[in-house]
């Protein structure tokens, strides 16, 4: 790379001031072990393709019937419905156990505690078993005052469907796991910003939902995302309670129907693959979008890297000027630059 | 800003004020008086008390013992009768809203800009209107000499810059007295001068101050009363030329031999 293009044009100026070196042109490293490992693993996974379109078992005449069943969309559906109630409802409730563990009052306190230690410590498809057994365990539902004659006895059967024990369940149950997130998050928030908000006279209301909790949310936000595609995914066990409207419930039922599992466990998972990957491109934009103010991403001092990548800047930002694109760290002649040292 | 009717009672008056943590007794029997309009700076070893007495002024720490009053007014409690009130959340807030507090860390909001990090308050808590919010956190942004930096998120600040902002964000609240806790000890050198200045100018305009700093060139440039505290107690107060100058104490020559 020559000087001359450099001094030509003012815009580059490097930070330094004085001519710079060459760029290091070297022969790369080889690593011929990966490339056979590579290949190795390519190889095996085009035999597996290979082989599992040709295999009669997997029944890919049904999975292609099935596929855009009807029934199995409506499946879906509910598997969807599953997921988004009991997950708003566990998030609720989360937020509000997470309070009550870092309250002050120690009953409020052991109460929260003693939810997860119990919710945490069962299975969740046991769980969903005695939520299926609620109306054998609770016949009616009394209004009133206890051990009184109540006002309004309601059967537990006409008031909560099957879907609604389904999506309680799952609530509940995920409501412990979101309990500890919540709290995790709101512990990684800087006791500063407590105080801050406090000393602006800001009530704890205030304080909790316009500092601490949008920051909290960038630690909350990624492991929730997973909880939702952990869940999405459990809503499969409510056949235990049992509801077998949703995905893998209406695909059992359909293949013991045509006495062909496989296509219809192939198809169940084809859907919930589609769904599992909508919610990780979503995952990424909210991550993204509460990240904001930290983090790495620094707009005004860019291009004060290597030579290689402020090459490319300058290319792209200097597009008009056709002579001068060396160098053109343009942004590091920063306004306020006696500050950055 | 000449306050045209000048009131006799002190600012901040503290009256044998004594704090505990566990059994560590961080204040022993504080009395000191700040005047309205003055600026007063607390110098001593860390770990003197210094921070703690500031953050009892706005009640982010609770009086063990004696009287702590703001502008007349008893800090944190309410005296009906011979007995002591705590007050409710909501009083002690609205008791808070007088009161400017600059912190070392700075403490700002980072997922809010400048701007928005000025402005929070005076919406949610004095529901003041957006628009002359607004217009009255630019005035204070340009203030503090930044002016164009209202939509920068704290973390493309240098700390200098974020401090100035922290100061624009509790003169949002138009409060009579502002508190700073060792303000510059967080910056790096060549940082300290530029909130030094904005601190001067804001003493120049009147405001009452209570400065806990190591900055002893601005102590007395500044102040109008200087405080060494040490293990708890008040060892030596006056008119700064005077204590910095001439200390009476063995404990305070042997600090300032060592700061100055």
């Amino acid at each position: 790379m020559s000087d001359s293009g450099r001094s030509a044009t003012p815009l580059s100026v490097s930070p330094n001031g004085a001519d710079q070196a060459e760029a290091i042109k070297a022969i790369r490293l080889r690593h011929p072990w990966r490339n056979v490992v590579a290949v190795i693993l390519v190889a095996m996974l085009i035999l597996f393709v290979v082989d599992a379109s040709q295999r009669e078992a997997y029944g890919w005449e049904n999975f292609g019937k099935y596929i855009f069943d009807k029934r199995i969309s409506q499946a879906a559906g509910y598997t969807i419905l599953l997921t988004v109630y009991s997950m708003i409802i566990a998030i609720i409730l989360g937020v509000t156990l997470a309070v009550m563990r870092l309250s002050d009052n120690p009953v409020v306190k052991g109460i929260a505690w003693l939810y997860l230690w119990v919710f945490r410590g069962t299975p969740v498809y046991v769980q969903l078993v005695f939520w299926g057994l609620f109306a054998t365990i609770y016949s009616t539902i009394d209004v009133g005052i206890p051990f009184t004659e109540p006002w309004l006895s309601l059967e537990t059967n006409d008031l909560i469907s099957v879907f609604w024990l389904a999506v309680i369940g799952l609530a509940l149950n995920e409501s412990a796991y979101m309990a500890e997130i919540v709290r995790a998050g709101i512990l990684s928030v800087d006791k500063g910003q407590d105080e801050a908000a406090t000393a602006l006279g800001m009530s704890w209301m205030q304080t909790m939902t316009r500092v601490v909790i949008p920051q909290a949310m960038r630690i909350i936000i990624p492991p929730t995302g997973n909880e939702v595609i952990s869940m999405l995914k459990t809503t499969s066990l409510v056949t235990a309670i049992p509801f077998s409207l949703e995905l893998y419930g209406r695909s059992r039922d359909i293949s013991v129907v045509i006495f062909d599992p496989i296509p219809l466990l192939l198809v169940a998972s084809a859907w919930y693959l589609l769904f599992t990957s909508i919610l990780m491109v979503g995952q990424y934009f909210l991550e993204k979008r509460f990240s904001r103010g930290v983090g790495q991403a620094r707009p005004e001092k860019a291009g004060t890297e290597t030579g290689a990548i402020t090459l490319k800047t300058g290319v792209i930002q200097t597009p008009g000027a056709a002579s001068n694109t060396e160098i053109a760290p343009d942004e590091s002649t920063d306004p306020t630059g006696k500050e950055h040292q | 800003m000449t306050n045209a009717a000048v009131s006799n009672v002190p600012m901040v008056h503290a009256d044998r004020v004594s704090k505990s943590f566990g059994s560590n007794e961080v204040l022993k029997s504080i009395s000191l008086s700040v005047p309205q309009g003055e600026v007063m700076c607390l110098v001593g070893p860390s770990g003197s008390g210094k921070s703690t007495f500031l953050r009892c002024i706005n009640h982010l720490e609770r009086v063990d013992a004696g009287r702590l009053s703001v502008d007349g007014v008893l800090v944190g409690y309410e005296e009906r009768g011979d007995k002591l009130y705590e007050l409710k959340p909501r009083e002690a807030a609205r008791q808070r809203r007088d009161i400017g507090m600059v912190f070392q860390r700075f403490n700002l909001f980072p997922h809010m800009t400048a701007l928005e990090n000025i402005i929070e308050a005076p919406i949610r808590v004095n529901k003041v209107k957006k628009e002359a919010a607004i217009a009255h956190g630019r005035e204070l942004l340009a203030q503090v000499g930044l002016a164009e930096k209202e939509d920068a998120y704290p973390a493309h600040l240098s700390g200098g810059q974020q401090q100035r902002v922290a100061i624009a964000r509790a003169l949002a609240m138009e409060p009579k007295l502002m508190l700073f806790d060792e303000p510059t000890s967080a910056l790096d050198p060549e940082l300290v001068g530029e909130v030094l200045d904005v601190m001067k100018g804001l003493a120049d305009s009147g405001m009452t101050m209570i400065v806990v700093t190591h900055e002893m060139g601005f102590a007395r440039e500044v102040a109008d009363q200087l405080v060494f505290m040490d293990g708890g107690v008040v060892v030596e107060s006056g008119d700064p030329d005077e204590v910095l100058g001439n200390p009476q104490h063995q404990r305070t020559k042997a600090f300032l031999s060592k700061v100055l």
